[in-house]
């Protein structure tokens, strides 16, 4: 089933792009990431320019995160509190990182500084979660003993001041630390045009020590407002939204993200660690690959 | 320059009476609308000769009738990046700009348009890939810009947005000629044109040009325009969807 995009200026099959929406939304409601990783990079390989890819993969991540925020929410899974500082922060990183990515236009190396970040925060977090779930499994099977009990959350966190009672996620700490962690997420959504959740989840499991039932739902919160900012963004800088093409990714991702929802409230938490361990780590090994591969067209073409 | 063409064809022609060709489109305009995947241009018509004698009947001349249309989309400028291995990594490294440069580049001529014209005279009427005038705005060494020149070629040929198709124009008793020219999915909107050229003895003796609109019609056409002219209700319209569509569908699975 053929359709015309009409800011992408281009047919697609709908169906191929519905399945895709449907594939990246059942990993987020599943990991509470929004899949921006995985849509902008397939939706170039099908062909679309990257800066509507990028722009229109923004909102879909939108749409999939308020389905999943509220999946999450229904079982008392999202600290408000602790998300509107993370949004807060996030909201100011974007503003830092198109600054940034002006920057980096002007120098004509964006598509490098893009991929090697890639590659270097997916195999960073992709390694991390790895040792970890597996040790995690480990433990679960009886294979191994528990490791002796960690500290709640790193120095670094805990040292900094103004302290501040977050009930749901189970914390004692500053604001400036989760801020901090929105701020740097909120420059990798305008960097990568990803949502960031594949950076957040962790960082707030292993560095903010946060209550494992709230992280995911928490997560998909901040995404929810910073990749509705990025699409803003986009509409009015870029003029690159597509929203046919948004509208396409989000039927399949909105149903995908609560299928997903579900099967994460029944799922091992460790085993889900696992399987988005082993995804983060193909996709980094994929861009890698790009960088590293003789690519197919040397050469390419830009407005000017 | 592609006004000039035929009174350059006139003087090409020297002072015996050029023959005129009365060209035309199958459709002056290409709507694309949800469905459009590709189209095919005819574009037919006629060559009227002075007196109504075709040359080679009264044993002058002698050689063939050769017709080449050119079907050429919106100039744009555009910068082309080159990529080459630095320490291992594929990078963008050269780079070179281009005034002008045709969106979509089509040419259907009856025999391999190198056999029919000498390169002087393709460069003249820019006939042929190789004979492109891309008005370089950057300044190199003429090896770096026949390097560039054939990365862009090659790579729009690759999405069959320039190529070449000798034998696509018919032409019947002499006096007729038919081409068909395929249009792909993701041609840009815009002006097009079609420039006719009639050739015999390595000469252009007559040209003609059409118009041809393409663009975005009915529901497209209202999106692309409010995309960019009302960009702030479109980005919000935007967010709104998708808002809506999550919360449709987290309502709907909370019901169930």
């Amino acid at each position: 089933m053929n359709l015309y995009l009409p800011v992408a200026e281009l047919s697609v099959n709908a169906l191929v792009i519905v399945a895709l929406g449907l594939g990246v939304g059942l990993l987020s409601g599943m990991f509470g990431v929004g899949g921006g990783f995985l849509t902008t990079p397939l939706l170039i390989v099908y062909g679309v320019p990257p800066t509507v890819a990028a722009a229109s993969a923004a909102s879909q991540v939108t749409g999939a995160s308020v389905s999943g925020v509220i999946a999450h929410w229904r079982r008392g899974g999202v600290d408000w509190r602790m998300g509107a500082v993370l949004v807060a922060g996030g909201t100011a990183g974007s503003g830092a990182g198109a600054w940034v990515f002006r920057l980096l236009r002007d120098t004509g190396q964006l598509d490098l500084v893009i991929a090697v970040l890639y590659v270097a925060l997916l195999g960073s977090v992709g390694l991390l979660m790895l040792r970890e779930s597996v040790a995690a499994i480990l433990v679960a099977r009886g294979r191994r003993r528990s490791p002796p009990a960690r500290r709640r959350h790193h120095p670094l966190v805990a040292a900094l001041p103004f302290r501040m009672r977050f009930y749901a996620s189970g914390l004692y700490v500053s604001p400036l630390a989760p801020f901090l962690l929105g701020f740097a997420v909120g420059v990798l959504t305008l960097l990568l045009g990803v949502g960031g959740g594949f950076v957040l989840v962790p960082a707030m499991i292993y560095g903010l020590g946060m209550a494992t039932g709230v992280v995911v739902g928490t997560s998909l919160f901040q995404i929810l407002f910073v990749s509705a900012a990025a699409t803003l963004t986009h509409a009015l800088t870029t003029q690159a939204v597509d929203i046919v093409l948004a509208a396409l990714l989000l039927v399949g991702s909105v149903t995908g993200a609560q299928l997903g929802a579900r099967f994460a409230a029944r799922a091992r938490p460790e085993y889900l660690r696992f399987a988005l361990a082993v995804v983060v780590l193909l996709v980094g090994a994929r861009v890698l690959l790009t960088l590293v591969w003789r690519p197919e067209a040397i050469f390419t073409v830009e407005a000017a | 320059m592609r006004r000039l063409a035929p009174a350059a064809a006139l003087l090409l022609a020297g002072a015996a009476p050029a023959p005129v060709l009365v060209p035309d489109v199958s459709r002056g305009r290409v709507d694309i609308a949800y469905s459009f995947a590709g189209t095919e241009l005819l574009l037919f018509g006629a060559i009227l000769y002075p007196g109504g004698r075709m040359p080679g009947s009264e044993g002058g001349g002698g050689g063939r009738t050769d017709v080449a249309v050119v079907v050429r989309g919106p100039s744009t400028s555009i910068r082309v990046r080159e990529k080459r291995k630095v320490a291992g990594l594929w990078v963008n490294a050269d780079s070179f700009r281009y005034r002008s440069a045709p969106s979509f580049y089509a040419l259907a001529s009856s025999r391999p348009i190198a056999s029919i014209l000498d390169a002087r005279t393709r460069a003249v009427y820019e006939l042929g890939l190789d004979s492109l005038q891309l008005s370089p705005a950057t300044a190199a060494a003429p090896e770096v810009q026949d390097r560039f020149a054939r990365g862009l070629v090659g790579l729009r040929r690759g999405t069959g947005l320039y190529y070449e198709a000798p034998g696509a124009v018919a032409i019947r008793d002499g006096v007729l000629y038919r081409a068909d020219v395929t249009v792909p999915a993701r041609v840009p909107v815009g002006r097009f044109t079609a420039e006719t050229f009639l050739i015999r003895d390595g000469r252009v003796l007559a040209a003609a040009t059409a118009p041809i609109e393409v663009r975005k019609s009915g529901f497209e056409r209202f999106v692309a325009r409010a995309a960019e002219r009302r960009s702030l209700l479109y980005g919000l319209v935007a967010v709104a969807l998708s808002v809506g569509l999550g919360w449709a569908a987290g309502w709907a699975a909370g019901r169930r």
